[in-house]
């Protein structure tokens, strides 16, 4: 049986589909983690906080130029929404998605101000997506766990 | 000849399918290697656009299918999509974050054989492998080697696509070519999977020099187009007029492969995929297809009247319910015609040959025109369409309409279906003038006229053609067209094959050629969207008798862009 340990894990992931944090691709990943990568997940959640931080650095940039490119905006932010979307990150995607929609509008505040509400989330789901994977380390694997040493 | 390292996947196929994954994302880069890799795929990734394209050009064989995300900094998917096209020929697969229809649209144009939309599911990876082998399975039937097979090869996937579907088609044999086509029967089809052309080519075609190239083209017009012309255009130092031609050639073919893409639902003008060679006859007829049409209406008249003829000789054979003739076709000779038969009435007919004109003169018809012309033309300095052995066997389609024909020979009563066989027999390539005793009688004229058939299929079987066919001429309208027509290359083919109402069943055309001839490609293809034209309805009947279903076609409604004769141009 699953230690409370396991549970809390089970419950902690379960919240961050219930709130909107994740959605079906999150899944897919941890379909993908096999035997030969027993972290697959964390490491592409990893890879994508080390890759999106660059982007980021890019829109933040792009933010501050005067008049806004939006063109330019447009293309990072398609960017960072594609890679939202390799992690499931549903919440951010659809701040890009609003972004993007605020730069097709050539909205200049839209755009500063759903930009900090992507940034919101990035770190808000970092930290979620840490403990997280924290606590499933804790936990161990269910099957080891079960199994008697 | 082959020239590839041996896949691993002769048996376990799809298994070990040579994927190279092209995305900026190193996140999706990682978790598409993952998924490939769970599909027993040979996987490569690659983050930058350039780098995977030099690892194609590096050896084109290496890889059975790209992948590649549409928004790359260091360069535009469509871009690394267009170049792959170009140059060899791999299925690529377009993926984004973005589902607009405009950008798919743009994709699939650029001649992506899949758009997949981020985050991508393992089952559409898993089911990639069916790209590879569609495209296997066409190379197959023909050799890739050269424009000709190519165009074949076109011509070939809408016979093998479109089971109901209709197509148009259009055929045109270039002469420059004509060399090729000895080649080619010596070899194989394995071998003239290798490009005989790459040898040729050294230059490397950036994407920038494919540009100015793109641009020259475009500039200078489809029509006008050749290669000394781009080459004075692009203005680029050390590039010959031989590498612009290769381009030139390349970029044909990617054009037509993006026609092929592009077109192959429609659901105008119905080929239906006849049983493909290995249903051949004793003899080697590469080519074979048949167009049979049934017609509802009865009324129609079909004239079956000489044109210009060249044909020499030309054989009618009437077993029954068969018509067949051998024809031999010289060069800018007389058409002397003999007709064997059985048919009591068959005596001598002069000028069998040029097909001249099928007009349905039934204005019911005319909301649904289609029009059948088909040139050959003569002159000397062109190529020959039909070199080598068998090269088509081409069925028209049966007509059913009132037939016509004048042609004593349709002595059966019967109103069934008919079965006429022009076997192209042999045909000389010599100048010989005379090459005529093949049948008993001359045939002049033939026209055909009968009541009720309820279906006529021509079929041509040529057999051997050793020389040049270089004057047919056949000009034949009619509604539902098939159109063999020689705007002004040598041999063209033009369908205007139009789906007509629901009772008239265009059953089967197909024209396979083996590669036989020489350059098979999409000429002018013209989708006519002959519903709800009613303008139709008002022309006159003399007008069909004047288009040659060349550019100038009038009744285009809708064109079909991408290749065009002008695209074909020696």
């Amino acid at each position: 049986m699953a230690s409370p340990l396991h549970r809390q894990v089970a419950n902690m992931r379960k919240a961050l589909f219930d709130q909107g944090f994740l959605d079906e691709q999150f899944v897919q990943l941890e379909e993908l983690q096999d035997d030969v990568n027993p972290n697959f997940v964390e490491e592409v959640v990893t890879l994508f906080y080390k890759d999106s931080a660059r982007t980021m650095l890019n829109i933040e940039a792009a933010l501050e130029q005067r008049p806004l490119d939006f063109g330019k905006l447009d293309a990072c932010m398609h960017t960072f929404k594609g890679s939202c979307s390799s992690i499931g990150a549903r919440r951010m995607k659809s701040e890009c998605s609003q972004f993007r929609e605020f730069c097709g509008e050539r909205n200049s505040e839209g755009c500063l101000k759903t930009y900090q509400l992507v940034k919101k989330e990035h770190e808000t789901l970092r930290k979620k997506l840490g403990n997280y994977f924290q606590m499933s380390r804790q936990a161990g694997p269910i099957e080891t766990a079960c199994r008697p040493k | 000849m082959e020239n590839g390292s041996p896949s691993p996947r002769a048996d376990a196929f799809p298994a070990g399918l040579r994927v190279l994954v092209v995305d900026d994302d190193p996140t999706w880069l990682k978790i598409l290697e993952k998924m490939l890799k769970k599909c027993s795929y040979e996987v490569t990734t690659c983050c930058l656009a350039r780098v995977a394209l030099d690892m194609l050009r590096e050896r084109k064989d290496r890889f059975d299918i790209v992948i590649s995300d549409v928004n790359m900094p260091d360069m535009d998917g469509f871009k690394l999509l267009e170049q792959v096209g170009l140059e060899m020929d791999l299925p690529v697969i377009m993926m984004s974050v973005d589902g607009e229809t405009s950008r798919v649209m743009r994709g699939v144009q650029h001649g992506a054989c899949d758009y997949l939309l981020k985050p991508v599911r393992m089952k559409e990876l898993r089911n990639i492998w069916q790209h590879v082998f569609r495209r296997k399975k066409h190379e197959v039937k023909d050799f890739e080697s050269h424009e000709s097979s190519e165009d074949a090869h076109t011509v070939r996937s809408g016979v093998d696509e479109t089971d109901d579907g209709h197509l148009l088609i259009a055929i045109d044999t270039n002469s420059t070519r004509k060399r090729k086509v000895t080649e080619n029967e010596e070899h194989d089809e394995q071998d003239l999977n290798d490009h005989a052309s790459v040898k040729k080519t050294r230059v490397v075609w950036s994407v920038d020099l494919h540009q100015k190239f793109v641009n020259a083209v475009n500039q200078i017009g489809f029509d006008k187009v050749g290669p000394k012309k781009i080459l004075d255009l692009m203005n680029v130092p050390g590039l010959t007029r031989e590498n612009v031609a290769s381009h030139l050639q390349k970029y044909r073919l990617y054009l037509s492969r993006l026609q092929k893409q592009n077109e192959p639902n429609s659901t105008f003008c119905g080929i239906k995929h006849s049983e493909l060679n290995s249903k051949d006859p004793p003899s080697k007829f590469p080519l074979q297809s048949s167009i049979t049409m049934h017609p509802n209406n009865k009324t129609n008249s079909f004239g079956y009247s000489e044109n210009k003829s060249f044909v020499q000789d030309v054989g009618v054979e009437i077993p029954e319910d068969d018509f067949k003739s051998i024809a031999s076709f010289l060069p800018g000779t007389e058409v002397k015609t003999s007709l064997s038969g059985e048919a009591p009435d068959i005596s001598e007919v002069k000028n069998i040959s040029q097909v001249g004109k099928v007009m349905i003169q039934n204005p019911e018809f005319m909301p649904f025109p289609q029009t059948w012309s088909s040139e050959v033309s003569s002159s000397q300095d062109k190529n020959y369409t039909l070199v080598g052995e068998g090269y088509s066997n081409m069925q028209m389609p049966s007509l059913p309409y009132n037939n016509q024909i004048d042609h004593q020979q349709r002595g059966s009563p019967s109103n069934d279906a008919r079965t006429y066989n022009i076997d192209l027999g042999k045909i000389d390539q010599s100048t010989k003038p005379t090459y005529t005793e093949y049948g008993s009688g001359q045939v002049r004229n033939i026209s055909l006229k009968a009541a009720n058939l309820d279906s006529l299929s021509f079929q041509f079987e040529p057999a051997f053609i050793s020389g040049g066919l270089q004057g047919i001429k056949d000009d034949v309208n009619c509604r539902h067209g098939l159109g063999v027509g020689d705007s002004y290359q040598d041999f063209t083919l033009k369908n205007g094959l139009l789906l007509a109402t629901p009772h008239e069943d265009l059953q089967l055309y197909s024209l396979h050629g083996n590669g036989y001839f020489e350059s098979v490609g999409i000429n002018n293809t013209e989708f006519l969207d002959y519903c709800g034209s009613t303008s139709f309805m008002e022309l006159p009947n003399d007008v069909y008798d004047e288009l040659r279903l060349s550019f100038d076609y009038p009744f285009e409604i809708v064109e079909y862009p991408l290749v065009d004769e002008g695209l074909f141009i020696v």
